[in-house]
């Protein structure tokens, strides 16, 4: 129970400031979590990071891919990080910045990819997302389609499919959509 | 007259609870004739959150002796709040549930004070929580909750033999109700479990795979979905969507039933759109009344003693016939949040660099690579590059310049540790402590001793 003793005792000048605590912004349980996922990462070599907010805005980060074999091999790819306050509980939003010719990422940079919804769990990590998002670019799947024409062309013209992207990438049309140059 | 009677039997019941001895009274119970009206005059009570819950909870703390009652909600008041949160009328709707639920409870009972706070939680600072005896939570996110408990469980302190500071304790009660089901905890910071010890106790939202949604429709859930993560998107380049704005809502739940349509699907509406959209259970209002129940008789014995308090979780479920349940859920002692983490004496002279070296010849951490971080602000960080040389300069300062110069504070390390042979990554709370600072006037006590 409370001690109603001490509290009638209680002034209002021990409330304030008792432990000579500064009072200072709090670091949620995910904001901890992700501290320990971001001093550890092992980055494959494809990948390179970046906090824009600096050095104390973990919650959102971008990182950079620059695939090195595959129909992607040479473009780079940037996809936007937001961590939520309840990561790992939610896993993180990702985004892709980059518009891509690809068949799991449609045009508005939604990405398929299973651990970032329906197979996430919380112990996974940043690492593992990175690794995944890395695989979609060495191994494009047609069947999760996000981007439906994309995925139609590589299952049923791989050659057709691998012209489109490098179209893509350097920056073209493919049908009535423009992609920006990646390379 | 009447009244004065009524207001007479009004604490009948409640007197016979608080001013007789009993022999299944909490630990230190003093009866007193006159304890309910102690409890009224100086215990200060916090609820957060004035929807379903919040409503029962205001009505049902202020009936069982509370008369300083604050709340906070930032929601306003809804048409389909309207069936269950029974402070509010249909000319309420678009107004603060905080203020409406306020004024309606002070209007039926007499001397009780609530003071409604109309925001965010966030925008809160940590005095405004510390000045409260107890806070009873009536929130439907984990989110939210996970904040509070943060919150709460930041003003604890442990003394040098790793036990909990009793004044330091801010007891929180938790209620939350989905459909017929429900559960009310206790949640003592250092002696029961709090709320991350064992947030895996939330099964987390169901999400649907986003080619699912934009390929292969099959239920109301999964059109609304698409409209709402993959369409907004389309047609509002930038524009974040607010589940709050009911204009937003109104354009995700037609953009839906155009998709349902095309697929031929059927049972899009919009209240469902809102539930999808914002993850909502339909709520049941007498599961909400046995929830507070359970929750403010909770309240009240933490503040009186008058009998043994909840150990520590209670779950309901109506669904098939009655059952209730109780678990005694164990802490996890090295929880971030709640747990003693290691305490550490330094001098206000040791630089990060040397710090982080103590760490790896501490007995109980062991701890190699060790980055560091301080209320939010990242101290060193081992690894990435960029991160590292960002932080680098910090190594040759002072800890205690970097935290503040605070007598002490809580820091928290994460690196790599050895235990028979293996190497596992962790995450740990220090309790850091400067020795020869005092008080919270470091300042001043070098102005009075010079
Ligand atoms: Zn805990």
């Amino acid at each position: 129970m409370i001690n109603l003793f001490k509290i009638k005792g209680q002034k209002r000048e021990d409330a304030a400031n008792a432990n000579g605590r500064a009072p200072v912004k709090k670091q949620s349980a995910g904001e901890l979590r992700l501290h320990k996922d971001i001093s550890e990462l092992n980055l494959p070599k494809t990948t390179t990071i970046s906090f824009p907010n600096g050095k104390d805005d973990l919650m959102n980060f971008e990182i950079s891919i620059r695939p090195d074999e595959g129909y992607y091999q040479g473009g780079t790819f940037i996809f936007t990080f937001q961590v939520s306050p309840s990561y790992p509980h939610e896993p993180p939003k990702v985004k892709c910045k980059t518009k891509v010719y690809h068949p799991n990422i449609d045009l508005e940079g939604n990405v398929c990819l299973n651990i970032l919804r329906e197979d996430w769990k919380p112990v996974l990590n940043i690492n593992t997302v990175i690794y995944g998002l890395n695989l979609l670019f060495t191994q494009p799947n047609d069947e999760d389609p996000l981007n439906h024409d994309a995925a139609a062309v590589l299952r049923d013209n791989p050659k057709l499919f691998e012209s489109n992207v490098r179209r893509a990438m350097a920056g073209g049309y493919v049908g009535q959509i423009y992609f920006p140059r990646c390379i | 007259m009447a009244n004065a009677l009524a207001e007479q039997g009004r604490w009948r019941d409640l007197d016979k609870l608080l001013a007789r001895p009993g022999n299944i009274v909490g630990h230190g119970f003093e009866h007193s004739p006159t304890l309910r009206e102690e409890i009224g005059e100086f215990v200060r009570v916090l609820v957060v959150g004035a929807g379903g819950l919040g409503c029962e909870l205001l009505k049902d703390l202020a009936l069982s002796g509370f008369k300083n009652i604050d709340v906070i909600d930032m929601d306003t008041i809804e048409v389909s709040n309207l069936n269950r949160q029974f402070l509010f009328r249909l000319q309420d709707v678009g107004k603060s549930k905080a203020e409406v639920a306020a004024k309606r409870v002070m209007e039926r009972v007499s001397g009780v004070t609530i003071v409604s706070h109309f925001c965010r939680i966030e925008d809160k600072d940590l005095e405004f929580y510390n000045d409260f005896n107890i806070i009873v939570l009536g929130l439907d996110s984990i989110e939210a909750r996970s904040y509070i408990n943060s919150v709460a469980c930041s003003f604890l302190e442990y003394d040098c033999d790793d036990k909990p500071v009793p004044e330091t304790v801010k007891p929180m009660v938790d209620g939350g109700t989905e459909g017929f089901k429900g559960h009310a905890r206790v949640i003592l910071p250092g002696t029961t479990p709090c709320f991350e010890c064992n947030i895996w106790l939330f099964p987390p939202q169901v999400k649907f795979p986003l080619c699912t949604l934009a390929e292969t429709p099959r239920t109301a859930a999964h059109c609304i979905e698409y409209a709402h993560l993959i369409k907004w998107d389309e047609a509002h380049s930038g524009k974040a969507f607010d589940a709050d704005d009911p204009v937003h809502m109104q354009w995700v739940y037609s953009e839906a039933l155009k998709r349902a349509e095309l697929f031929g699907i059927t049972g899009v509406t919009y209240s469902l759109t809102q539930g999808v959209v914002k993850n909502i259970i339909p709520a049941i209002a007498s599961t909400n009344a046995i929830i507070s129940a359970a929750c403010a008789l909770e309240a009240l014995k933490i503040v009186s003693g008058c009998s043994k308090t909840l150990s520590n979780y209670l779950t309901y479920n109506g669904l098939e016939g009655t059952h209730i349940k109780v678990t005694d859920f164990v802490r996890d002692m090295d929880c971030l949040v709640c747990g003693p983490g290691t305490l550490i004496e330094l001098d206000t002279s040791v630089t990060l660099s040397q710090f982080i070296e103590l760490l790896g010849e501490h007995p109980n951490l062991h701890l190699s690579k060790p980055s560091v971080t301080y209320r939010g602000n990242n101290l060193y960080m081992q690894s990435p590059p960029i991160l590292e040389e960002m932080t680098r300069s910090n190594l040759l300062l002072l800890l205690f310049d970097l935290m503040g110069k605070v007598p002490k504070d809580t820091i928290h390390v994460s690196g790599t540790t050895e235990k028979d042979g293996k190497k596992t990554s962790c995450l740990r709370k220090l309790r850091v402590v400067f020795k020869g600072v005092v008080g919270g006037s470091t300042d001043m006590d070098i102005a009075r001793s010079s």
